[in-house]
């Protein structure tokens, strides 16, 4: 049914759009202590993304909503299988919000101290988390009959997986950096500008070796590339797109680099579901017990209902989140409605 | 692998792995829901400041309106990171009955997340900061936007909610995945019986509960003495929302909603009363306590009043639990006892009020009636309590059933989680919601103390654009110096 494949790309591209949005603030948090030299600084990195972070994780709401709607069967399985590890991601994202709020809420040293290294701990938290989750997705779980599986947290932490987490970890910091130059000026810049180019030589290592190892290890994965050659165009292009980025890092038009960064993400992202397709959710007990596209979609009238509503709400989302970020273009100034 | 723990139990407690369930999802979603009225209400005040400050261009109304977006902030912020606990926990704790009910629940938490929380998210970035940046008429339109977000929010989970109260526009079959819910029509599913009277109910269980905020911190600054012309304005422009809405919600939106309720869910407002038999002629409990072994309700009492309230005629028969199977009836006593806490609430919000409004209009004497003005920085506390107690009885009523009469709540959670697992995750909500509460209310107490800006200067703030075409006319304020 066509519906079920068209709420597959809708769902990999909510959450492409959570990864580029959230990528580059999450990546904001972790190099923040790398970065900034006094407090100041630390103001300025967190009023960079103060607008506009919690819009940037509404996406990430958005993308459970979406998969609960369109996958119930994915969604009921995998959250309850990978119980602890969610209640973990939840410690940190509620951490992380209320890190944001409160830091510069008081002048004490300590107080600040505190909640900036909650803000970068949390931040590595739900990128490695999330990271690690994706890894076990790929890899596949020990699905039974019923749909349920219960994996605990150290299974989770397979070499594959953290491997993943790291990956994810040097791509949002990259990410991150990149995004920051539009945002900084003077020292604060030159230190980001002088970061940018060893983030990506350790990013493209990283990536380049999880590639490998995803197409070594895993034969269905690239039997999907080989039965369907034409997917391969998403990491051919998301390589091209780290080579446009190196080459726009090297000219200094940042912001062509970011827009490469972006494209990026979401051409691994594509890659990954291409490599999946059709199966969401791989059983590594049976493969009969796969949850795919096809068997753990939501009813056709279901699907009906909610793609109509995404076409309705979808233009909307994108404008005034573009128009939002357009408003809130150029450097960061601190005034009296800072965090 | 599956594991079956379902008669796992502490020794010496009766406790079962669904209670643990019921217990974690009870805590989360009741700290939860002391943000989102909050943020409801006081959103609405905002709208009012905001409207005000492009009618008079008086510069109170903008130093009030950054005052309290402020506080609108914070709340907000704290809504957002307990909500998206709710949102997981429909998978994480209770994956049976989201594979059941996704093809309905998941819709519309999703149309939740396309159609509000993006506007919310997308807007508050230009209502928190926009105030140094945007001019009035301009906040005001993020501001109203961010508001409306809000409340199309509150219509899509009441939505989801009340269809599990009411469950309409839907088929029960098993296409190999075990029972799922198919959706036969999606109006039917979106407007369930129980929509309409319910949403009324909690809008303005919202706005009494914003309204309560801004007179709370009102009268906070009159008794102290400071800010006093500001904190008079408070006053001016919640008092009249707050008993307005509360003469509202008793008299209209309440009792509307126990028409419906003894219409589609008889056996819900019989426990909410303690009716056992069913009568004609029967009584509205002031105070009570009910026994639901010797099946006997005790208190004060107005004679015939349920009767007259359910269906406009004191010699109404209405029915009692007798007509509900022993094993099918909620924990009567406790349902009896919080209904009644937020009944009695919402009583005295009117007395409270209308004894306001009343040496208000005489002669402006409540501006030194210290005893009222103590009662109404209380008010915010009351509010949350009623609203916290309403949202109780519509929960513990439907017990046992998680939908009502289609599936119960033993047959919801997930199996494949452990006890351990969910007392882990509940000592770290608990741990993790006192800190962040208590954090919450200092610097709530904080920003309260420090009081209102300075007022800006109306120059400066004419010189902000205050259109779509100024906005995207202008250049970056900043200029663009490097990359």
């Amino acid at each position: 049914m066509w519906l079920q494949t068209t709420w597959f790309v809708l769902y990999v591209i909510i959450v492409s759009g959570y990864v580029i949005l959230d990528g580059f603030d999450l990546g904001v948090g972790m190099l923040s202590p790398f970065i900034a030299h006094n407090d100041h600084d630390r103001r300025i990195l967190l009023n960079s993304i103060g607008p506009v972070w919690d819009g940037n994780e509404v996406w990430l709401v958005l993308g459970g909503g979406a998969l609960f709607a369109a996958f119930p069967l994915v969604y009921a399985s995998l959250f309850s299988g990978f119980y602890l590890a969610m209640m973990l991601v939840l410690l940190v994202l509620i951490m992380r919000t209320v890190a944001i709020e409160f830091r510069s809420k008081r002048p004490e040293a300590w107080w600040r101290s505190l909640w900036d290294w909650t803000f970068t701990i949390s931040s590595f938290g739900i990128t490695i988390l999330l990271g690690v989750a994706l890894g076990n997705v790929i890899r596949g779980v020990s699905l039974d009959q019923q749909g349920n599986l219960n994996v605990s947290l150290l299974d989770l932490l397979n070499p594959y997986s953290i491997t993943l987490g790291l990956v994810a970890v040097a791509m949002l910091c990259l990410h991150g950096a990149i995004f920051l130059t539009q945002k900084t000026t003077g020292e604060l810049l030159n230190t980001i500008k002088a970061l940018i180019p060893k983030l990506l030589i350790a990013f493209f290592i990283l990536m380049t070796a999880l590639i490998a190892w995803t197409l070594l290890r895993d034969e269905q994965f690239t039997q999907n590339f080989k039965d369907r050659p034409w997917t391969a165009i998403f990491p051919l292009l998301a390589f091209a797109s780290i080579a446009a980025a190196w080459l726009f890092v090297r000219r200094g038009a940042y912001l062509s680099a970011f827009l490469a960064s972006a494209t990026m993400i979401a051409l691994l992202m594509g890659a990954i579901a291409c490599g999946m397709y059709p199966v969401m959710l791989r059983s590594t007990t049976d493969s009969a017990y796969d949850l795919t596209v096809q068997n753990a979609s939501a009813a056709k009238e279901t699907l009906m209902v909610m793609f109509v509503i995404a076409l309705i709400g979808m233009p909307f989302v994108l404008l005034y989140t573009a128009g939002v970020y357009y408003f809130f273009r150029g450097k960061v100034e601190l005034n009296d409605d800072s965090y | 692998m599956f594991r079956t723990e379902r008669t796992e139990q502490i020794e010496g407690t009766k406790l079962s792995v669904e209670d643990l369930h019921r217990i974690q999802f009870a805590l989360t979603i009741s700290f939860h829901f002391i943000f989102p009225p909050l943020s409801l209400g006081v959103g609405l005040i905002l709208v009012i400041f905001g409207i005000k400050s492009v009618r008079t261009k008086d510069p109170k109304w903008r130093q009030l309106s950054m005052f309290w977006v402020k506080i609108y902030g914070l709340i907000f912020s704290m809504g957002i990171a307990t909500g998206i606990v709710q949102e997981f926990e429909f998978g994480t704790n209770w994956s049976q009955y989201s594979r059941f009910v996704g093809n309905i629940f998941g819709s519309l938490l999703a149309a939740e997340g396309i159609f509000a929380f993006m506007l919310e998210g997308g807007f508050l970035g230009l209502m928190l900061f926009g105030g140094t940046r945007l001019g009035n008429r301009m906040w005001l339109f993020a501001t109203t936007m961010v508001v409306v977000g809000a409340t199309f929010s509150a219509f899509w989970i009441v939505m989801a909610n009340s269809w599990m109260q009411t469950p309409r526009g839907f088929e029960v079959k098993d296409v190999g995945q075990g029972p799922q819910a198919f959706m036969t029509s999606f109006q039917e599913v979106v407007f369930t019986p129980s929509f309409l009277p319910r949403i009324l109910h909690v809008i303005a269980a919202c706005w009494m509960v914003g309204s309560s905020l801004v007179l709370s911190v009102g009268a906070f600054y009159l008794l102290k003495k400071r800010h006093v012309e500001l904190a008079k304005t408070m006053i001016r422009v919640a008092l009249p929302v707050f008993t307005v809405v509360a003469l509202l919600q008793v008299a209209v939106f309440g009792a509307n909603q126990a028409t419906e309720v003894a219409q589609y869910q008889p056996a819900k407002l019989a426990a909410m009363e303690g009716l056992y038999q069913s009568e004609s002629c029967a009584p509205m409990y002031l105070l009570g306590w009910t026994d639901p072994n010797a099946q006997t309700t005790s208190g004060i009492q107005f004679p015939c009043l349920l009767s007259f309230l359910t269906d406009k005629s004191f010699d109404a028969t209405v029915t009692g639990l007798e007509a509900t199977p022993r094993d099918e009836w909620p924990a009567v006593n406790l349902v009896f006892q919080v209904y009644h806490l937020m009944i009695n609430l919402g009583m005295l919000f009117i007395l409270i009020g209308l004894l306001a409004c009343g040496f208000w209009i005489w002669k402006r004497k409540i501006w030194d009636q210290r005893w009222l003005l103590w009662i109404l920085v209380s008010s915010v506390v009351l509010t949350e309590i009623a609203t916290a107690t309403g949202w109780w009885t519509a929960e513990f009523s439907r017990q046992p059933w998680i939908v009502w009469q289609v599936l119960k709540t033993s047959d919801a959670y997930s199996p494949n989680v452990s006890f351990g697992q969910v007392m882990f995750s509940i000592v770290m909500f608990v741990l993790l919601y006192i800190i962040v509460f208590m954090v919450f209310i200092r610097l709530l107490d904080r920003h309260i103390k420090e009081g209102p800006p300075p007022p800006t200067d109306p120059d400066e703030t004419s010189s902000l654009p205050d259109s779509f075409g100024e906005i995207f006319r202008r250049r970056s304020r900043v200029s663009s110096g490097g990359d």
